[in-house]
């Protein structure tokens, strides 16, 4: 499996820049998993990222890829895909990147139900500008500009691009890896709007800032408050409250958007 | 859809979107702003007619995203916008300079700053095209004066676009954009259509940004097997991000220098009654049409005027500028804004004393006759 994935990466251009500890690594290791399980023609495959730590992934990443600007990564992917349907298009965003600046896009992308396979790495903090707070850090949480404590509610990421009009959401975690490949795998599968939020550690600028201890602690938290979706829905509220759900959260069908713009030319063709 | 060669009456936005699908493109998305709308609605309705694509994105941003994102996969792509649109898109023409993503953004301006007029000419957006994002970048700019000019500098742009891997600029101001004119447009089939190179190598040795003795490097569409990086960030041949100085410097003044070379092919202008005249006008746009006329106005009054029209207003047509100012008594930029062209023209035309501006910024055109009056009252005063 290591060689398959190796050579879906640029491995001349590692070192990579993650810190010590850093859960990105395995989010791309579970991505390109999925991809080689899915048997994608590596050659169709074209990678979207903004700006932050987790968009630097595709700098590594042997398949044709663009580093854009901050939040605009669905824009950009929202124009390779419509130009060109044949390629497989994945999106790594951070929460930041994704959930803030690029919020606008995040929605109505989920909206148009565009066929992009989203992979939102969730660190819970701003890393590469040095650890000011995101919409996803938890209200009560320490940043760089929350020294007292963040007044902010954050978001359910997985319910705003449900409710935006997602056709696949599934969240997993750094610590639970075998999960995250299947749920990007079902993303692949999936003709539409795909969400996956991979929620990942931080240990320098979020875990140190709000003690939650070293890497491997940190991955422990992880297993020890993730309930699998199942498990979930048989629980009462109160047992539930602190934890948070990881599986395949949500699923439906609906029309994708660059086929009903096919079907759009095809029709106007046909009237002329 | 009239492509008959016969006369017809068209819109400038509308000779902007027709010169676009004729020229190549396949590609729009953008945000509806006015006085710029009609090309996107045009765009909406002709485009998947010929098997292209148009969508009308959340904002401004992501407009420029997807042009962007649609032009990796190697297709020809537009956008239009007015002011306030255009400044939300800086920071992603940016990105295509630094990426050098080709690309054709239409500029119809609009009075501001800020909201400023939407249906009201002005021409104050010449400095926004060149340094409206950040850094040193390459640009080029084109404005045309009328319908059939519109059509003719917009074939130009998506060429340059293309052959030069830069975001290109249609300056066109209300009065172009939303007039309507007779016009006999040019054969599709005649047009000169430039295609962007694309690599001569296997993919397992093309370097994106290694170039040849042109500057300009080949650009491999997404999906045929290159597999290559595109980023923002200072970056090597490779494509990957450096910050290496020698690297960094040696990318960057390829990019800075790219368009020097080709400065003359790029330089568009006209000019009109200049062999003899002493009183010289250097204008673009709406505000050429009524120098033009003062030109004519003049002249009958026993003054010899004559106007240099700039199509071409990045990279700053400096040497016809010096040329043809040499030995003017009298230089005058009119313009619809406070003097950002009149700026430019300082810089190398001789005798800066003998330089007027005939500026309004109300929402109104400047006339003939009140250019004709303006020089008369200079001509007086010397």
């Amino acid at each position: 499996m290591l060689k398959d994935i190796e050579g879906m990466m640029r491995t001349g251009r590692l070192p990579h820049i993650w810190c010590p500890g850093c859960g990105n690594g395995i989010v791309m290791k579970a991505m390109l998993e999925a991809i080689h399980e899915s048997g994608l023609n590596t050659d169709k495959i074209v990678v979207v990222s903004g700006i932050g730590c987790s968009s630097r992934a595709p700098g590594y990443l042997n398949f044709d890829t663009v580093h854009t600007t901050h939040g605009r990564a669905l824009a950009f992917a929202t124009g390779i895909k419509l130009a060109k349907p044949e390629l497989s298009v994945f999106v790594v965003t951070g929460d930041g990147d994704g959930t803030a600046i690029g919020g606008n896009h995040l929605i109505h992308a989920a909206r148009r139900n565009i066929d992009l396979n989203v992979i939102l790495f969730n660190n819970n903090i701003y890393g590469m500008t040095g650890g000011q707070y995101s919409p996803l850090t938890p209200q009560g949480r320490f940043a760089t500009t929350s020294p007292y404590g963040n007044l902010e509610r954050s978001f359910d990421i997985c319910d705003l691009v449900r409710g935006a009009g997602a056709t696949y959401v599934g969240r997993g975690t750094v610590y639970h890896t075998k999960l995250l490949t299947e749920l990007v795998k079902s993303a692949i599968r999936n003709k539409g709007f795909s969400f996956v939020e991979a929620v990942s550690i931080c240990p320098v600028s979020y875990g140190r800032r709000n003690k939650l201890g070293s890497a491997p602690e940190m991955l422990k938290w992880l297993r020890d408050n993730a309930v699998a979706v199942k498990a979930a829905r048989a629980m009462e509220p109160e047992k539930l409250a602190g934890k948070f759900v990881i599986g395949e959260l949500y699923r439906e069908t609906a029309p994708e958007y660059t086929e009903l713009y096919a079907g759009l030319i095809a029709r106007i063709k046909e009237g002329s | 859809m009239n492509r008959e060669r016969k006369a017809q009456l068209l819109q400038g936005n509308q000779a902007c979107s027709l010169a676009a699908i004729d020229a190549g493109v396949r590609f729009y998305a953008g945000y509806p702003i006015t006085p710029s709308t009609e090309i996107a609605e045009f765009m909406a309705e002709h485009l998947p007619r010929i098997g292209g694509k148009f969508i009308q994105m959340e904002d401004e941003l992501g407009g420029m995203g997807a042009v962007l994102g649609a032009a990796l996969t190697g297709a020809k792509v537009i956008t239009a916008t007015s002011g306030p649109g255009f400044s939300l898109k800086q920071e992603n023409i940016g990105f295509a300079a630094m990426a050098e993503i080709p690309c054709v953004i239409v500029n119809v301006q609009r009075m501001g700053p800020s909201t400023g007029g939407p249906t009201s000419p002005a021409q104050g957006d010449i400095m926004q095209a060149r340094w409206g994002t950040h850094g040193d970048h390459p640009i080029i700019a084109l404005s045309p004066a009328s319908v059939l000019e519109t059509y003719e500098l917009t074939v130009k742009a998506v060429n340059f676009a293309e052959k030069f891997r830069v975001p290109v600029i249609i300056l066109l101001d209300e009065v172009v954009g939303h007039m309507r004119e007779k016009v006999v447009l040019p054969d599709p089939a005649e047009l000169e259509v430039v295609d962007r190179k694309r690599p001569a190598v296997l993919p397992g040795s093309y370097r994106p940004y290694e170039t040849d003795d042109t500057g300009i490097p080949a650009m491999a569409d997404f999906g045929t097997g290159y597999r290559w990086h595109v980023t923002g960030l200072t970056h090597n041949e490779e494509g990957a991000p450096t910050g290496q100085a020698d690297s960094v410097e040696r990318q960057l003044t390829r990019l800075f220098t790219k368009l020097d070379r080709y400065e003359e092919e790029i330089t568009l202008y006209k000019t009109f009654k200049t062999a003899d005249a002493s009183c010289l006008f250097i204008t673009f746009g709406c505000t050429a049409r009524s120098a033009a006329e003062a030109v004519n106005i003049l002249r009958e009054e026993g003054l010899k005027a004559g106007l240099l029209q700039l199509q071409t207003i990045w990279p700053f047509p400096r040497k016809v500028v010096k040329e043809l100012t040499r030995d003017k008594e009298l230089v005058f930029v009119p313009e619809l804004n406070w003097g950002q062209l009149r700026g430019e023209v300082e810089k190398y035309a001789p005798g800066k004393e003998k330089l007027y501006g005939i500026n309004k910024i109300n929402g109104e055109l400047i006339t003939p006759q009140e250019i004709a009056a303006r020089v008369k009252e200079v001509a007086k005063a010397c």
